[in-house]
């Protein structure tokens, strides 16, 4: 420890501590730019000089470690000096257009300056113009006003880990900028906004639309990952206009994924339902909410009368909040009917026996930085958890080894230690054989569920990897989750943990996919894993199709594994309501539509994947019509005259599901005490087939009905339409040309489209993605293809 | 892309450098391709990046913090005076100007006919010999005069 | 150009073909590292010679080179590297081309004396862009080495492996910074690093490194050979050896010499013929264009070695002479100085981005006669406003020309502002 002080103000700090952060922990401001605690040091903006007592010269507080006894002062007249120098500097080529400026009212380059009077008088010669740069839909810039602070540029390589951004030419003439004519295309690109001290980088999608001393702040939590990411939202005349980070170490630190960050468009949608509509005769009228709602409870009572309260089912998306999930489950089993789930991805169910609570990540998400070795099965990383991958990325940093059964290779932006490339099947087989791999390097009997799989040398090379050190994960991702094979991977996986010593857990394809459990939204199990009425999970529901359906926020079409069974199973009831924020596909099947409110209008709770409860308010007022999903099923339960819905308010069902008033840190406790991967086993089959196999992704911007509807997500590259791809051989295999149209098949249907050869790819596979319109007309996300030259 | 010859230099050049250090290669690698297309057009650029596992923007970074990569085509000779201090002490500026008048262009520019693209150069390291200038970047000409100018135009026009 | 010999460096001027393996060896080249090889000489002891004597470093800023390579890490586990600085670019500089082409072996011979005392496992001499034969001569001076199992593995059969490589610049005045240099051969622009760390813990590839100039490189095998204490002996106390000086401008023979630290600057301009056309002696800048002038009145009371440059207020630096006589307009003569450095910061830290490019256009408004009364203040506060204040010292580079112009030659600049034409 080191003792120093910083004017006047005496501190022990760590060696290796810089002056920067030994005043930050003071409380004493020292002007930066280019400064960021997340990043490396650059020193390059020069605006934190300090004077250190025996120094021949100012130094820079965020670069300059402290030694025993220095003596720092930070607004000493020769300090000042410095800074004022540097000011002037900055300014002298720094656009005055404040008053125009995107940034304005939220520059660091304003603040400052404005402390340090106007310097730039001095310089009489012309100001330096640089050329506009196109970044792609969601980042705006104006280069004239940047600052060379390089936080972007190493936001790139440190963080999102790709250099998109770079300093080109030199001196003077240098510039910000991507490789010519690229966009920047990284998900996570969104946060070098915030990162921007100027206005040099600003929000596209919120250019102009309003200054920031007329936005309110509201708090929420984004449901698009399983993360649960904390918002800060702003609001401007009761409209959702930015959303940004809201900091929280333990979760989403300082960052946002592009989809938490710019999903609000989707809130502001054309596409939003704002009053309750019913069908009259093939026709769809506006109806009052009393009619509407009188209408949907008789048309469910007179089903539950005449067929039976069995033929009633419902299907909730995972990212419905805790309160209206518990309260659809409820309404469900008072009916009589146990079909309710949320798992509307999922395609095997053979764990709902097996389970003991709640899959989640089997550990702290802050802990993902710390692993030393980890395994992540069936994944599409970086897509589907951006936040998650970016932790892991920070773990490989640091030296752990990343292992990876993936039918799937992306570019991870890190170094992967070991690889199997395995088709979705293959995945069983390859699991069996780490287990079995284990094994044999312990010395130990092989267990009975690795049969005789066959050890290949990438299977025994994450064997050995996995067998040494301390901190260790594995992780199974949406394309294991959502695979009919599930529940054999997850026997494995928790296999495979035992022997290396690993925890293992899901890293979560929803929202709220821990809270819908918690809630109670699956059959067989009420709320806080409470023995509830038993029924039929998802795919049972759609296989035989139920008379009346409830639909919360899911549109089966793009939800649902299989979205021709889904689409088919909405046509064949007899009765359909659709809670939805989102004039939809149910269009066309519904019988009645109620516009309800996405996360933002609504007060409600996530439970993250970690298991961690986060409440919030809603930030603005529900648009139009709309009411919150929690109210409207509280109405319907009393028209129902169920027992049990006299609830005031969101904060007393939460009170009602977690048996305790909700801010109360035991209602915490008692749900870290439902998360549980402890499975029993199911039987393991190693039989291999020779049938082409769909990899089926969820492509990033099309997870939720809210990202589907956010516009400039949707002109992404992420978001160009799926094509398919195969590997070479395989293409030669069917005659088929690298970028030729071919005729799929899946399930009943068929479509046209272009498919690209990716050598990456496991031999006998398709990766086809789903949940998007142009594969709506196929099958399940997995499962044999068949594919012809078109 | 690039001819099997420049990609052998360019093998020769990464095999200096710790294996998982190819990026040190880079501006041989540039260097080596602009020998061989004259300039370093995007294609150039994002294929170097390719082949040494760079992202396109850091080869970008590096072929325009480095004065004597051509960021555009140029005339067939690139003659490149220094105009430096040292050098300027010894004539420079007449042999500029005796440079221009003869090819009928300015600094930064092009002969009409593509042959001669003329840039003011910084110090060569090399001012003993002043003043002096360099041929498309690898020849340099010393002790220059007006009489050697003519000479080297009259050499260059020959080729 | 002339080339005046000395006993350390241009020893082998007068043979034939001399930056031939066999010419270097003739003249008892190489003897140094078999020496050292067969005897296995303890680091240390290189080390010690170095420090007695009094060998400082070439490259410009003087630093001992004993004590440098002290500070290399003795026991570190992994690899270390030692990287030669031949990007020789600094206006009135020229020195380092002349040993890669006259004695490229002297340097090589150099470099694997200190890739053995120093520990490293490879060695990189960073070659300035704009002088290419000098770089395939070089190159061909390796391979010559290495046939002679003087590089490569198992060098002499000492069990002892060192291999050295060229990196060849591509015009970046900046690269010859320690740390730009480091960054250039990783494949990066040319951008300095902020020290601490320094290389000897943070260098090339994020390994432990040395670096050196050229000559401080090739004066060692001599060192090595002779002993410290007669290096000493070449030069005076505190500034050993002999050291070539580069002269350009003014003179009747510019060239380089190589003569003992501590000769009367009187003396080389002697040797270089004297000023040109018997002119009168104006100006000097001693030390490459980034250190402060010098009136010639001052120079010629002045010997050449540090302690005496720098007592009179300039430095040393690489012994870059610039020689001006009478004709020499001083505010065009910083015009083009401050053209160099506004072209050359690297564009990483403010006050040299920026401040680099004020004082250009300011002075260039005052040769252009559009000078303001103001305009030395300003250029004096500025010109304040960088120093001391930057990343590397291009920062100070760009700003001592400027200062020491006006502290010897501000009258000139008036006139320039109030007749809008030149004194000179
Ligand atoms: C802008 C700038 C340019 C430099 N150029 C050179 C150079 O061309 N050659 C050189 O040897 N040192 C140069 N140096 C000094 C080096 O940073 C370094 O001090 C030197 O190479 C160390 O070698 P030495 O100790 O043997 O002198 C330069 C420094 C600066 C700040
Ligand atoms: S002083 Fe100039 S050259 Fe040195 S790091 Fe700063 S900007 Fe770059
Ligand atoms: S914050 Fe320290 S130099 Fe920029």
């Amino acid at each position: 420890m080191l003792n120093i002080e910083i004017d006047g103000k005496p501190i022990e700090v760590e060696a290796g501590t810089t002056v920067m952060e030994a005043a930050n922990r003071l409380g004493i401001f020292i002007p930066h730019f280019c400064y960021h605690k997340k990043l490396s040091v650059a020193g390059n903006c020069r605006m934190c000089l300090v004077q250190v007592e025996k120094a021949p010269k100012p130094l820079p507080a965020c670069a300059t470690p402290v030694s025993e006894g220095m003596k720092v002062m930070t607004r000493s007249d020769y300090a000042i000096a410095a800074q004022k120098g540097v000011m002037e500097f900055l300014l002298i080529n720094h656009p005055l257009d404040c008053p125009i400026c995107d940034q304005g009212g939220e520059c660091q380059l304003q603040d400052l300056a404005v402390g340090y009077g106007g310097s730039s008088s001095r310089y009489a010669e012309p100001k330096r113009v640089v050329v506009e740069k196109n970044l792609g839909p969601l980042v705006a810039t104006d280069m004239t006003r940047c600052i060379h602070c390089t936080r972007c540029v190493r936001f790139g390589q440190e963080i999102a880990g790709i250099m998109e951004m770079g300093q080109a030419f030199r001196g003077e003439h240098s510039e910000i900028m991507p490789f010519i004519d690229k966009t920047i295309d990284s998900e996570l690109s969104g946060n070098i906004i915030d990162l921007c001290p100027v206005g040099a980088l600003t929000s596209k999608p919120f250019r102009y639309s309003a200054r920031n001393w007329e936005l309110s702040r509201r708090k929420g939590v984004s449901p698009h990952d399983s993360l649960g990411s904390n918002l800060q939202i702003q609001v401007k005349n009761g409209r959702v206009m930015r959303v940004l980070p809201l900091e929280n170490e333990d979760i989403n630190e300082c960052w946002l994924s592009d989809r938490d960050r710019f999903s609000y468009e989707g809130l502001n949608s054309d596409e939003r339902l704002t009053g309750p509509m019913v069908k009259e005769n093939g026709k769809w009228v506006e109806a009052d909410w009393q009619a509407a709602l009188t209408l949907v409870a008789s048309r469910l009572r007179e089903i539950q009368v005449k067929d039976g309260a069995e033929q009633i089912g419902a299907l909730a998306s995972p990212t419905q909040t805790v309160e209206e999930l518990y309260l659809l489950q409820k309404l469900m089993r008072e009916l009589g009917s146990g079909n309710i789930d949320h798992r509307l991805r999922q395609s095997d169910f053979r764990l709902d026996a097996q389970a003991h609570g709640a899959f989640w990540l089997g550990m702290d998400v802050a802990d993902l930085n710390k692993l030393d070795r980890f395994l992540v099965v069936g994944s599409t990383l970086r897509k589907d958890h951006p936040l998650l991958a970016l932790r892991l990325r920070h773990a490989v940093r640091w030296g752990a080894g990343m292992n990876l059964i993936n039918p799937v290779v992306e570019d991870y932006l890190c170094k992967v230690a070991n690889k199997a490339i395995v088709s979705p099947e293959g995945m069983v087989s390859a699991l069996a054989a780490l287990v079995r791999a284990l094994a044999e390097s312990k010395g130990e009997a092989v267990p009975a569920v690795a049969g005789n799989a066959e050890v290949t040398p990438e299977i025994r090379a994450i064997a050995d990897s996995m067998a040494g050190g301390e901190k260790k994960g594995i992780f199974i991702g949406n394309l294991a989750q959502h695979h009919p094979r599930f529940a054999e991977m997850a026997t494995l996986a928790q296999e495979a943990a035992r022997l290396c010593g690993a925890k293992w857990g899901v890293l979560g394809d929803s929202g709220n996919g821990v809270g819908a459990i918690a809630a109670g939204a699956i059959p067989g199990r009420a709320a806080m894993g409470h023995q509830g009425l038993v029924g039929m999970d998802v795919a049972e529901m759609l296989a035989s199709p139920r008379k009346a359906v409830i639909l919360l926020g899911a549109e089966p079409e793009y939800d649902c594994h299989d979205p021709q069974a889904a689409l088919a199973a909405m046509k064949q009831a007899e009765f359909v309501v659709a809670l939805s924020s989102y004039k939809h596909g149910a269009l066309d099947y519904a019988d009645v539509l109620l516009p309800i409110s996405p996360f933002t209008e609504t007060s409600g709770s996530f439970i993250n994947i970690e298991g961690r409860i986060q409440s919030f308010n809603g930030a603005v007022k529900p648009l139009g019509e709309t009411r919150p999903a929690w109210k409207v099923l509280r109405v319907l339960g009393n028209l129902l005259n169920l027992p049990g819905f006299e609830f005031d308010s969101s904060e007393a069902v939460r009170a009602e599901v977690f048996g305790i008033a909700a801010p109360d840190p035991d209602a915490q406790a008692r749900v870290c005490k439902l998360l549980d991967n402890r499975i029993e086993p199911v039987a393991v089959s190693l039989a291999g087939s020779d049938k082409i196999e769909r990899i089926g992704e969820v492509p990033i911007y099309q997870a939720d009905p809210i990202v589907r509807r956010a516009t400039s997500l949707q002109r992404t590259a992420d978001a160009a339409p799926p094509v398919a791809r195969a590997s070479g051989m395989l293409l030669e295999k069917l005659g088929l040309g690298d970028g030729g149209m071919a005729v799929i098949r899946h399930g009943q249907g068929s479509i046209v489209i272009r498919i690209d050869r990716d050598d990456r790819l496991p031999a006998n596979c398709v990766r086809l993605p789903g949940a998007h319109a142009v594969t709506q007309a196929l099958g399940p996300l997995f499962g044999e293809l068949t594919v012809e030259r078109a | 892309m690039l001819s099997a010859e420049s990609l052998a230099q360019i093998d020769k050049e990464i095999a200096k450098y710790p294996v998982e250090q190819r990026q040190s290669a880079v501006m041989s690698a540039l260097r080596i391709a602009q020998v061989e297309k004259g300039w370093l057009s995007n294609e150039v650029m994002d294929f170097v990046a390719h082949y040494l596992g760079m992202q396109p923007v850091a080869v970008y970074e590096v072929a325009t913090f480095y004065n004597m990569y051509n960021m555009k085509p140029l005339g067939r000779h690139k003659l490149c005076v220094c105009t430096n201090l040292p050098c300027k002490l010894m004539g420079a500026d007449r042999i500029a100007d005796k440079l221009k008048q003869e090819l009928g262009i300015e600094f930064g520019e092009t002969t009409e006919d593509k042959e001669f693209t003329l840039v003011e150069g910084e110090c060569m390291g090399a001012c003993g010999d002043a003043p002096l200038l360099l041929v498309n970047n690898h020849r340099m000409e010393s002790f220059l005069d007006e009489g050697k100018v003519d000479a080297l135009l009259d050499e260059l026009k020959g080729k | 150009m002339v080339i005046q010999g000395g006993p350390v460096i241009f020893n082998t001027l007068h043979l034939p073909e001399p930056w031939k393996l066999s010419t270097y060896e003739s003249a008892g080249g190489y003897a140094a590292l078999k020496k050292i090889l067969a005897d296995k000489t303890p680091a240390e002891d290189v080390i010690n010679e170095l420090k007695t004597s009094a060998l400082r470093g070439r490259g410009g800023a003087g630093f001992p080179t004993g004590l440098k390579w002290s500070f290399m890490p003795r026991n570190y586990e992994g690899d270390k590297y030692l990287v030669c600085n031949s990007d020789e670019g600094e206006p009135g500089t020229f020195k380092d081309r002349d040993i890669l082409r006259y004695n490229p072996h002297a340097l090589i011979e150099g470099m694997i004396i200190g890739g053995y005392t120093l520990g490293a496992k490879a060695g990189y001499n960073y070659i300035h862009g704009e002088i290419w034969a000098e770089y395939e001569r070089f190159e061909q001076a390796l391979e010559e080495a290495r046939a002679a199992n003087l590089l490569g593995k198992n060098i002499l059969g000492s069990g002892w492996d060192f291999d050295i490589h060229a990196h060849h610049g591509y015009g970046a005045y900046v690269c010859g910074e320690e740390t730009a240099l480091l960054e250039s051969i990783e494949g990066k622009k040319g951008q300095p690093r902020f020290k601490p760390p320094f290389p000897a813990s943070f260098g090339l590839y994020g390994k432990p490194t040395t670096i050196n100039n050229t000559e401080t490189l090739a004066s060692i095998p001599w060192i090595v050979r002779h002993g410290g204490q007669k290096f000493l002996e070449l030069g005076k106390p505190n500034n050993g050896g002999t050291k070539i000086f580069s002269v350009s401008g003014h003179v009747e023979k510019p060239g380089n010499y190589e003569i003992s630290l501590g000769t009367p600057f009187s003396e080389l301009l002697e040797m270089a013929g004297g000023v040109k056309g018997g002119r009168r002696l104006k100006a000097v800048i001693p030390g490459g264009s980034s250190v402060p002038v010098l009136p010639g009145e001052v120079m010629m009371d002045l010997t050449m070695d540090y302690d005496s440059i720098a007592k009179a207020g300039s430095y040393l630096g690489a012994g870059s002479v610039i020689v001006m006589d009478d004709t020499v307009c001083m505010v065009r003569a910083l015009e083009r100085l401050s053209y160099f450095y506004f072209e050359e910061s690297c564009g990483q830290c403010t006050p040299c981005r920026e401040g680099a490019g004020w004082l250009y256009r300011v002075v260039h408004r005052i040769e252009h006669g559009q000078g303001r009364p103001e305009d030395l203040d300003l250029l004096d506060s500025v010109a304040g406003n960088i120093m001391g204040r930057t990343i590397c010292a291009l920062g100070d580079a760009a700003a001592m020309p400027v200062q020491g112009m006006l502290k010897h030659y501000r009258r000139e600049f008036e006139h320039h502002i109030e007749h809008k034409k030149c004194l000179a």
